[in-house]
């Protein structure tokens, strides 16, 4: 049976893994090569790498990264923040990424999804939805945001997930933005809604504060996956132990 | 000449293919080529493959490598991987597309309708994750891999076989699929072995340790 995933996320500014990562023995915390096989160690089932680097004449130095990861960690490499371009596209899958996810950019140009998928194919075009709950009564509607989720894009999130998997993403990364940095879990409503919606996997993302909200993506949220950063990096658990907890409540995975 | 070649024909990132065995294999010469005359000369030969196999194939001809590849395939340990499974199958309902034809075989698409697992919950298209891999007739290849073990998986498509003693692995989603065949001196999974962590890794180590029982010699 397939296995829901659990994929550690590291966001890494001007060529260092930033976020307090905070691993007994650990000679470098800065070093990409030394974390990402440390996540490997402990059973993830992906990694995410998150360029949040300002300045665009930065943002290739996470080229080497992605070469120095891919020539010793094993598993599959995702990688996100400020790709434009087919050619960011293509530069990122040389590095030795498996798939790129496009936020903003997707956004702004729904043909970069199409044409990127078309030329790589669908498993490695992942679209990033950063979406805000709408305030109202009525039923939940999201919408949503761009530009790191400060400007709203005037789109229901919903349709979007939708629209993405139409133009090609073979995944959808799930951020909700009221819940991102809170540790009270993800919005499960929210996760659930775009599940339930689309064919293509869903890994959700944002709130997690605990081993039971990971596993409350999956088993109430529906996800196929679920992304955290903080709850990780400052060594508070190991993907073991959030694997273990999954288990015990019946979910699938890797152990 | 290289001891292992992977063929390149500009159809995704081979990187980690080239890398991954590398890593089990540090004293071999891996090259990753598009020029037959290479392929022709390499000891070994992975096939690998990524995107829609209707590119796959055209990339494929357009640098002249289809001979290069059969002749491979005919002739040395040949390890496919991915959308290489697929293409050396007779057709592909991916664009209708006609495959090399070396293997009896369709490659069809998963139904995204009505895909739902034993506890009822729906199942993704694409196939994403990792998932257990039946060994179904020991193999050099599943050396020291548990039956059952989990691998690496990202496709749409999958190959469906009458020749049942091709089928070496088999994965359920929800229903069985053909994950791996075997014949002669080719080997060829559905799943990323150079994503797979440890159980990927040794089956690379086993593939360039292989020396096939009955090369087929030829035509």
């Amino acid at each position: 049976m397939l296995a829901k995933r659990i994929i550690p996320c590291l966001d890494v500014k001007a060529g260092r893994v930033v976020k307090g990562v905070n691993f007994v023995g650990l000679r470098d915390a800065g070093d990409p090569v030394e974390v990402a096989a440390r996540y490997d160690e402990q059973g993830a089932d992906e990694l995410t790498f998150l360029d949040i680097t300002a300045s665009s004449d930065e943002r290739d130095l996470i080229l080497p990264i992605i070469e120095a990861v891919a020539a010793q960690v094993f598993i599959p490499m995702t990688v996100g923040g400020g790709v434009r371009t087919v050619a960011d596209v293509r530069r990122l899958l040389n590095a030795g990424a498996d798939k790129v996810s496009i936020n903003t950019a997707a956004v702004q140009n729904p043909q970069l999804v199409a044409d990127a998928s078309a030329r790589y194919g669908a498993q490695c075009i992942v679209g990033a939805v950063d979406a805000r709950r709408m305030p109202g009564d009525g039923p939940p509607r999201w919408e949503v945001f761009t530009h790191g989720g400060r400007k709203p894009a005037g789109l229901d999130a919903i349709e979007w997930g939708r629209e993405l998997q139409r133009l090609g993403a073979g995944e959808i990364l799930l951020t909700s933005m009221d819940r991102d940095g809170t540790r009270i879990g993800f919005d499960l409503e929210l996760t659930r809604a775009f599940a339930d919606a689309l064919d293509i996997p869903v890994i959700a993302s944002g709130g997690v504060g605990n081993l039971d909200h990971l596993a409350d993506g999956i088993a109430q949220g529906h996800a196929d996956a679920v992304l955290a950063a903080s709850i990780f990096h400052y060594g508070e658990f190991t993907v073991q132990q959030a694997k273990q907890l999954m288990a015990s409540r019946g979910i699938e995975v890797r152990l | 000449m290289a001891d292992v070649a992977v063929i390149d024909y500009g159809m995704g990132n081979l990187r980690s293919v080239s890398k991954a065995i590398e890593h089990v294999a540090p004293g071999l010469t891996v090259i990753v080529t598009d020029d037959p005359a290479e392929v022709a000369r390499a000891a070994r030969v992975v096939f690998p493959g990524q995107g829609a196999m209707p590119d796959c194939m055209r990339e494929m001809d357009a640098r002249g490598l289809r001979k290069a590849v059969m002749d491979a395939a005919h002739t040395k340990p040949f390890l496919g991987i991915c959308i290489g499974l697929q293409m050396l199958f007779e057709r592909s309902e991916e664009g209708d597309v006609a495959g090399l034809g070396l293997l009896p075989g369709y490659v069809r698409r998963f139904a995204t309708d009505a895909m739902v697992d034993a506890a009822g919950q729906r199942l993704k298209v694409p196939h994403m994750g990792w998932n257990h891999v039946r060994q179904l007739h020991s193999h050099p290849l599943w050396d020291g891999i548990d039956d059952g073990a989990r691998f690496y998986f990202v496709h749409s498509y999958y190959v469906e076989t009458a020749d049942t003693a091709l089928v070496a692995g088999a994965t359920d989603y929800p229903g069985p699929f053909t994950c791996a065949i075997a014949r002669d001196n080719v080997f060829a999974v559905q799943f990323h072995p150079e994503k797979s962590a440890a159980a990927g890794l040794r089956l690379l180590a086993n593939f360039v340790q292989w020396q096939p029982a009955r090369p087929a010699g030829g035509r």
